[in-house]
This record gives C-alpha cells, structure tokens and sequence, in this order.
C-alpha cells in the first residue's frame, strides 16, 4: 500500500510536466490546427529564463574589505550582489534564494511575446499547408532555438536549486498514519504538483468562463462560421498560441530544480508530450491532462523494482506500450473527438 | 531498356554515371587548395551518401507513394546493422550472407511493426511506428542486451566462432569483404594536382544503391505504384469501390523497411559495428528530413536530400574559425572579426544551426524541397531564354 502511494506520488510530477506541455500543444493543435513540434523548445526557454533570472540576480561586484583577512592575510574580496545592496542583505538574499519562483513573472510576458512572436512571424503562413511542412518547419525552428540557447548557456546542465525553504522532503506518510520515513515526498515536487493543477484550472476557467474563452472555444469547433459572424477569430487564436507558449514555458520555469535544465531537454520531452497528446485524443484538453498524469504515474509504476523483476525493461517502454494499446483498442485516443487529423 | 521507356532508361543512366564517377565529381579542388576542405570525395561519406541515399529511396516509396508518414524508419535500419553484425560474427566475413539476412529480418520486422501499425491512419500511425521504434531503441539497450551488447555496441571479436572463413584470421580483426575483396581497399588515383579515391566499400555501396534506385523506378511505374498513389488521394474513395488497401500499403510498408534493412547492413558492412542509438527517434527524423528536404515523392529527390545533410554534417563541422579568418583576411581588421564571428555560429560545432536554418529556409520557400527549387531554376532559365525570343522578334513585326 505504501509502495503504490509513493509510486503514485512520484509519478505525479512528471506527470505534471507531460500534461502541461500536452495541454499547450493541443491548444495550439486544436486552435490554430498546427502540429507545433516546437513546443518542447518553448518548455526549454521557459527552463532558461529561470536560469538567466537566477544568473542576474547573482550579479555582484566586489569590495575590498579591509577589516577581514583572507588565510593569507590579505583583505578579503567580498562579493556583493546588486540586488542585496539595494534592498538590504536580508531582502536582497531572500530575492536570490527565491530566483526561481520569481522567473514565473519573468517568464509570462517572455513566453507570451515568443508565441506571439512566433505565431505571427512564422506559424502564420502555415495554416493551409500539409501537416508535414508544418512539422518540419517547427522542427527546423526548435533546432535554430536549441542551437542559439546552447551558445549562450552552453551545453551542460546548469543546477539552478529550489528556494531554501523547499528543500528537503515531507514525510508524506505520517500524515496518512503509515510509520515515519516511508513514504518521502521532497516538497517541491508537491510544489510543481500544485502549481501545474493551478495552472492547467486557470487555462480551463479561462476557456470556460470568460467570454474569450467563449469564442475561442466556438473558433475550434467552428472556425468559418466563427468568422462569418464578425469576429476576428485569428486574433484570438495568436493570443492562445502565446498562452500555449506561457504554459509550457511556465511548466520549464517550475522544472529546473528538479531537471537541471540544458538545451536538448525540450527535445527530450517533445515526443514523450506528443504521445500523450496522441493517447488523450488529437484535440482534446482533458483528454490531454488525463493521459499526462495516467503516462507519468504509470510509467513511475513501472520503474518499482518488483515490477521490474517480472517483466525487465518494462520502466522503458512502458509509455510506448501503452500508447499502442491504447491506440488500437480506442482509435481516436482516451477522448479524442471523430474526424480530427485522420486524414 | 531494363522494361522501362526512353525518358526513364536516359534518367537510369544519368543516375548510374553520377555514382560512378561520384569520387571525381566529389572533389572538384585541387588537394592543395584552400577549398580542398570542401571536397567531399573520401570513401567514409560517399559511402554515407549511398547509404543514406538508399535508406531515401526506400522511405520514399512508404512516404512519397502512400503518404504515410513513418517515424520509427531508424528501427529498420538497427535491426538491418544488427543481423549484418551477427552474421559476421557467425558465419564469415563475407558482405553478401550479411546484407541478405539484414534484408530479410528488416523485412520481417516491417511485417510485423506495419501489420499492427497500419489499422490507423494519419498522425496516428506516425506516433505508433515511433511507439514502436522507440521501444526497440530503448529495449536494445537494456534487456536486449545479450543481443545488442548494451551501450558498447556489437563488435567482432577475434574469437568469433565465423564457421565459413574463422581460421582465417591472423591475429588481426578481420574486416568486411566481398570474396577476397576488402571493402575498405582503396585505390588513389594521382591526377596532377587532383587526387581521386576509388573505395570498394564506396563502390558496392554504389551498386546497391543503383539497384535499389532501379526497383523504385519500377515500383513507381508500376500498376502497384499507381494504386499506392490512389491510396493517398484518396484512400476512402478506394474502400468504397470495395478494394481493400491495407495488402498495398503493408507491401508498402515492407519495402521501405527492407531498404532501411539493407542500409543498415551496409554501414554494419562498412564498419563492423551496430550501436542502438541508430534506432533513435531522432536518426528516423532525419530520413524523413532528407526525403521532404529534397523532394517528396520524387525519384531523385530523396537521394539529393540525403548526399545534402550528409554533406552539411560533415562539411560544415569540419571548419573552425581560423579557417574563416583566411577566408576573410581580405577584409578589414574590425569588420572581420564580426564577420568570421558571424559564420564561426554556423560552422564546426554549430553546423546543427546551419541544418535547422536550411530546413526553415527550404520548407519555407521551397515546399516541393531541392528538386523544386532546381525545377524552378529550369523553367526560369527557359522561359527567359523564350522571353528574350519574343522581345527580338517583337519589335521586328
């Protein structure tokens, strides 16, 4: 029992990670119909605007100061950062320590003017062409961005730790009454948890309750007729290609501590997102978180040792399986609608 | 001749006299000069170029008959290098036992991936044959082992039992060879200040590939091929005139994967080495790069596509920036510096940004890919050669 918990839990965040960059994808997959095979560089620059926050933030200058001596009795060199120095070291370190969490506020407008950008500048001129140019210009747009992010940040894995305060774990077992140190759970897994359900509530509140979301949700059941009635649906779907690229990139700000972040990463979860998207059903939000959760937790499932000692290799290609059962008994995905990329 | 019409027999020819002469045309500069880094003539990657080429052919006839967008092609190439080391390993040091039996597990292998993957259509089927090809990677890799060797990848060893020729050896690692005949012998022609390199693992790879370049010009004019064709206009209308397209498509889909076989037989017979991660998702992404590169559904467009990221990715990565600073030594000191800065991001380690770059460019502007754009010169050229007619006869009448 505490096993299959703490299996579950460990899934969870994964599966967080899979269902938020999924659900970007079928946003903009279901908006603007365009198989975007850049996503998994968009969660990587959400990663990196984590790590360039944190970088300047830790910007310092150095004084010399003369009241203490280094092992060789010379003054020592204090590093200060800007931003202690301007408000104050308690303040100032509390910033630095909490760089992460912060670059969520960094990270929207970028995220959202690099959708914006990008929908405009390239995806544009794609709607009418076939979904294989469409895959291969993305494709060839997440390479350029992948080779430009390892210019500047290089190509190993840059550390960028949680806030002080999120180290460690929980010991999530005692809570439920099990014996302590059984079920251990670090807490900013909880944390990514969480923020992923908050946003992935917020992206569907949004749909659901506004009267954007409104139209938005008329324009992908019915684009032309949408446009007939006088609205400029286009404009609406730019937006939601920069929300879809918000989410991924806020899905990589909240990674980095738990993946150090480097420039293949978004390549790394790009097909593993396209999976679930294809087992949710091409097209369908929930049917896209769904599958990212029942991916994530079934595949810690199937990394537990005992598992591993019936079937070996099965944490492998536990995903894969999956999917083809999946694909084979229900053709259209968990709850992908009739019709949709089956030509 | 060969069963096919003039235009076609003139198109083999021309095709089978480019790959002959393949080493000469490949190194057009002097071994000298300072372009001769752009001299693409060495037996390793023009023994990619027919290889890749092949594997493009063979994608080609799955992608560019039927439409159907296979993304686990590079399994087939695996399997295709395994079965190639193995028979090495077992029977002897002959090419032909080994390409065969890599053929023909590649084919079963097709059989069984594409019997399975073929109930759906779409994006559907490219995420099942990549389902697919991912599990055979990542299975190669840890419970396959025994098999594949894991990480370190399939070698021959000394102690090979090889029953047809393991006497044979002398201490040495035996290499790869066509009855006596080493496919990595090379023989350097001299011209001046030019020099040519004739492989033989260059020239059999050539062969094959010529062959299997053959085959698909039959296929493609075959009545078999039209059907395929109908099958991606339209596959529904198809199944309305009660004609079941599942028996096309997977012969389809076996083809292809025997081609991806083959090739992978022939790298394992160039160099007697298998490693997994030719089964990556990414190396199937770059066969379906290099047929849409140089044209979907083309007979020669894929093999173009395939010598051109060949050649970018051994080129390009081959320069570094002293090499850019002769180059632009002519300019000034301050501009030069911004210049080769400029081109050291898309050279050597940064070739990957050339090919993203190209790949913008060309499916941007060149949707039909390389073949197109070369069409297109054509046409421009003729139709300035008529324009220029009728602006001298114009003024005339």
């Amino acid at each position: 029992m505490d096993a299959i918990i703490l299996q579950i839990l460990n899934g969870l965040d994964k599966g967080s990670a899979y269902a938020l960059i999924a659900l970007g994808l079928t946003l903009i997959f279901g908006t603007l119909g365009v198989v975007n095979f850049a996503h998994g560089a968009l969660f990587m620059i959400g990663a990196f605007c984590a790590v360039s926050l944190s970088r300047l933030l830790q910007l310092s200058y150095t004084t010399i100061d003369e009241t203490q001596k280094d092992f060789l009795g010379k003054p020592l060199k204090v590093e200060t950062a800007y931003v202690e120095s301007w408000f104050g070291p308690e303040l100032g370190s509390a910033i630095i320590d909490w760089a992460v969490p912060l670059a969520i506020l960094l990270t929207i407008p970028v995220m959202l003017f690099v959708g914006y950008a990008m929908e405009r500048g390239l995806i544009k001129h794609f709607y009418k062409r076939p979904h294989a140019d469409q895959i291969l210009v993305t494709f060839g747009l997440a390479i350029v961005l992948q080779e430009v992010i390892k210019y500047f940040f290089g190509a190993n894995p840059i550390p960028t730790p949680a806030p002080s305060a999120y180290v460690g774990s929980l010991d999530f077992g005692v809570m439920l009454g099990f014996d302590p140190n059984v079920i251990i759970y670090p807490y900013w897994r909880l944390v990514y948890f969480l923020f992923s359900l908050i946003i992935i509530g917020a992206v569907f509140a949004f749909l659901q309750f506004t009267t954007f979301g409104m139209v938005v949700r008329a324009g992908m059941a019915d684009r032309e007729t949408v446009g007939l009635l006088g609205i400029d649906i286009d404009k609406r779907f730019t937006l939601m290609f920069g929300i879809a690229a918000a989410v991924a990139g806020l899905a990589g700000v909240m990674y980095t501590p738990i993946l150090s972040p480097n420039y293949h990463m978004g390549m790394d979860f790009l097909v593993l997102s396209f999976v679930v998207v294809v087992v949710g059903g091409m097209g369908s939000l929930p049917g896209a978180v769904l599958a990212g959760f029942l991916l994530g937790v079934l595949q810690s499932f199937a990394s537990m040792n005992e598992i591993k000692a019936i079937i070996p290799g099965i944490d492998q290609i536990i995903i894969y399986l999956v999917a083809i059962v999946i694909l084979l008994t229900r053709p259209r995905g968990l709850m992908g609608r009739k019709g949709v990329m089956e030509d | 001749m060969f069963g096919l019409d003039k235009k076609d027999t003139k198109f083999l020819w021309i095709v089978i006299a480019l790959t002959m002469l393949t080493p000469i045309l490949l190194n057009p500069f002097p071994t000298d000069s300072g372009l001769a880094q752009f001299n693409a003539g060495y037996p390793a990657l023009m023994q990619r170029f027919a290889i890749y080429g092949l594997m493009a052919i063979g994608f080609n006839i799955l992608f560019g008959l039927t439409g159907y967008l296979s993304f686990g092609h590079a399994a087939f190439l695996g399997v295709g290098s395994y079965a190639a080391v193995w028979m090495f390993k077992l029977l002897s040091m002959n090419v032909i036992p080994a390409i065969i039996l890599a053929t023909v597990v590649a084919g079963l292998f097709a059989l069984v991936i594409g019997y399975i993957s073929l109930r759906r259509s779409g994006i559907y089927f490219s995420i099942l044959t990549l389902a697919f090809a991912e599990m055979s990677y990542r299975l190669a890799y840890s419970v396959f082992t025994p098999i594949t060797n894991g990480e370190t990848g399939l070698q021959i060893k000394l102690d090979d039992p090889r029953v047809l020729d393991g006497a044979a050896t002398d201490g040495a690692l035996p290499v790869p060879g066509l009855f006596g005949l080493n496919m990595n012998s090379t023989y350097t022609v001299d011209l001046g200040a030019w020099s040519f390199d004739l492989n033989a693992g260059y020239y059999f790879c050539a062969v094959i590939a010529v062959l299997g370049f053959y085959m698909s010009l039959r296929i493609f004019r075959s009545p078999f091929g039209m059907m395929l064709r109908a099958v991606k206009s339209n596959q529904n209308r198809m199944n309305y005139t009660g004609l079941n397209t599942r028996p096309y498509t997977l012969a389809a889909f076996v083809i292809s994967g025997m081609y991806a076989g083959l090739a992978g037989g022939l790298l394992a017979a160039m160099d007697p080495l298998a490693g997994a991660e030719r089964m990556q998702w990414t190396a199937s992404g770059e066969v379906v790069l290099m047929t849409i590169l140089g044209g979907v559904g083309t007979l020669f467009g894929p093999i173009i596509g395939a010598g051109f990221i060949k050649y970018c990715e051994n080129i390009f990565s081959k320069i570094n920036e002293n090499i850019l600073h002769d180059w632009f030594s002519f300019l000034p000191d301050s501009l030069e510096s911004v210049v080769v800065w400029f081109f050291a991001r898309f050279v050597g380690e940064g070739w990957h940004l050339t090919l993203g770059v190209l790949f913008m460019l060309i499916v941007i502007f060149l949707p039909g890919g390389l073949v197109e754009g070369g069409q297109r010169i054509a046409a421009w050229y003729r139709n300035r050669g008529k324009s220029e007619d009728k602006a001298t006869k114009q003024p005339a009448e």
